[in-house]
């Protein structure tokens, strides 16, 4: 195995300050605050319509924020500071500060007219510049170590879905990211699929990588997560260690959130 | 097993059926020959029907001005369809933009040339130098850097081939707009999420995909504008039809010729329909022609038969 996290000192992975987030008039995030260290793998959980996916999106800038600010490992994706205020950045800009953050979809959204092999090197040959062969050799390695070594010459719509989401996950990991976060990636598969890709991120995990994970899989992230995150209507309810959240929750509302999903 | 076959020997064969009949299609047997027999009698009236003059649509159907009216119909539809083509994706994503005046701007272009006819807009263009007697090209506001009179720049073919192209593209850029549509969402959020530029996106993801949609309605349109430039014989211009039509003119061999006329469209179609299959296949990879269902399910079933 080898070791696909970046390690820094000093700096947090994630620093997420004071964030809001609006539809419109609609406020689905309040004043969210969250810190996650180099390494560290976050669960978030909660009922739907909680804003969790939202957070996560919030993070590479897929989505707006409206006040506050997010820092992945210490620079900001999608504006620039300006004394007191943050200024949108150009398209490109942006672009290129998202490179080093993967993201895994629950649709798993592979690009359905490229194989396995050229949806994993598309982005680092084309964003990254990287030589050909060299892109296809990583690839390839990644490939294997999701399982899915026999399979590089397939069309996504070939695969199953737990085969589709596992190269997902090596097509972000392709782009060599410091950070990965992860968008209810079991929520769209056949409950015997869940498992296999479960396996992938329990691997990622045990490589220090720096995870943040929007699931429903409480058994996974009491297993996996060394931080739990409990959101409710578009507020950070509690956070703390996985079995602290988990098994003792301080909050009513996690309680019987956690009661009714186990 | 056994326990079947012993309560069917205890039952009456003569209760099991010998024989299974299939239901009679008498009704499509009748209406087939019906229209066998009618096929015969058109085709027969044809060649017995002095009037055809079969001899003639021969002398005429390779003779050197009709095959220079075809080729002219060619280069006319060609040149058409590729500037359609570029206008009409530049429109469809002029309609894709957030920017509201590049939004108005193609909408009106679309509603325009889809609404004036073909017909009208060529007999305008052909008489352009009516209203504007000379173009010039300048700085706006500023000098004139050098000046034409309208009828050299638009000549006969110059209008026809205008003519087409601002109302074939009107109508590509809808084709382009519903391609770009059914790309699904989720494509250019992780064309996003890898840091891919728009440019980047558009190009190696979404349009790719969006071809597959744009294709079959696109060789329609192709199919469509072969045979519209027949209306450009209305300024005279010399494609096939209006070839055709100054021999006959002069001969009154009107049936043949026009027969001679419709022949090369025929061949014309014939050879864009067989293009079309293996555009569609080059731009189909990823579905192999199947949905995504039955692609799962077969490569599923293979997968088990492999076992």
């Amino acid at each position: 195995m080898i070791d696909l996290a970046e390690k820094s000192t000093g700096v947090a992975a994630v620093e997420i300050r004071g964030v809001h987030k609006l539809y419109g008039s609609l406020h689905v995030l309040h004043e969210m605050d969250l810190v996650v260290a180099p390494g560290e793998v976050v669960c978030l959980i909660g009922p739907s319509g909680s804003g969790k996916s939202t957070l996560l999106r919030c993070i590479n800038n897929l989505e707006k924020i409206q006040a506050g600010v997010i820092k992945v490992f210490g620079e900001l994706i999608g504006y620039r500071r300006a004394g007191e205020r943050l200024i949108e950045t150009t398209k490109r800009e942006t672009c290129r500060a998202r490179q080093h953050v993967g993201m895994v979809f629950q649709q798993f959204n592979l690009f359905s007219h490229l194989t396995a092999l050229q949806n994993l090197i598309e982005a680092p040959t084309r964003v990254q510049r990287l030589p050909r062969e060299k892109a296809t050799e990583y690839a390839k390695e990644l490939l294997g170590k999701v399982g899915l070594a026999d399979k590089h010459a397939s069309y996504p719509a070939q695969l199953s879905g737990g085969q589709q989401q596992r190269v997902a996950i090596a097509r972000a990991l392709c782009m060599r990211p410091k950070l990965m976060l992860f968008d209810e990636p079991t929520s769209a598969l056949d409950p015997e699929l869940v498992g296999e890709v479960l396996d992938v991120l329990r691997d990622l995990a045990n490589n220090e990588m720096t995870m943040m994970v929007v699931t429903h899989e409480i058994g996974f992230a009491r297993q996996v997560a060394d931080t739990v995150v409990f959101m409710d209507e578009g507020r950070i309810v509690e956070q703390g260690p996985a079995a602290q959240v988990l098994d003792s929750p301080r909050h009513e509302r996690t309680k019987r959130f956690l009661e009714r999903v186990s | 097993m056994t326990v079947i076959s012993d309560a069917m020997t205890a039952r009456d064969k003569n209760d099991i059926p010998s024989r299974i009949v299939p239901r009679s299609k008498y009704g499509t047997w009748i209406a087939g020959a019906l229209v066998v027999l009618f096929v015969f009698l058109a085709l027969r009236s044809a060649f017995a029907n002095d009037n055809f003059a079969w001899p003639a649509f021969g002398r005429y159907l390779f003779s050197e001005s009709i095959l220079l009216g075809l080729v002219r119909t060619i280069e006319l539809a060609l040149i058409a369809m590729a500037l359609s083509i570029l206008a009409g994706m530049a429109l469809a994503m002029m309609r894709q933009s957030s920017n509201r005046v590049l939004n108005a701007v193609a909408g009106t272009y679309i509603w325009l040339f889809r609404a004036v006819p073909l017909l009208v807009l060529l007999l305008l263009l052909y008489n352009l130098a009516a209203l504007y007697p000379e173009i010039s090209l300048s700085v706006p506001f500023g000098p004139i850097l050098f000046t034409m009179e309208t009828n050299t720049v638009i000549t006969v073919a110059g209008a026809a081939i205008i003519g087409l192209a601002l109302h074939e593209s009107a109508y590509c850029a809808e084709i382009f707009r519903a391609g770009l549509v059914s790309v699904d969402h989720g494509q250019r959020e992780a064309a996003e999420a890898l840091g891919m530029s728009s440019w980047l996106m558009t190009r190696r993801i979404v349009l790719p995909q969006a071809m597959r949609a744009i294709v079959p309605p696109l060789t329609n349109q192709f199919v469509s504008v072969v045979k519209t430039t027949s209306i450009v014989s209305v300024i005279s211009m010399p494609e096939l039809l209006y070839s055709a039509q100054i021999i006959y003119a002069r001969t009154y061999e009107t049936i043949p010729l026009l027969l001679v006329v419709t022949f090369w469209y025929l061949v014309l179609t014939a050879v864009l329909t067989v293009a079309q299959h293996y555009v569609e296949k080059r731009f189909n990879r990823g579905r192999a022609g199947l949905s995504d269902y039955t692609a799962r399910k077969l490569s599923r079933l293979t997968l088990e038969a492999g076992k």
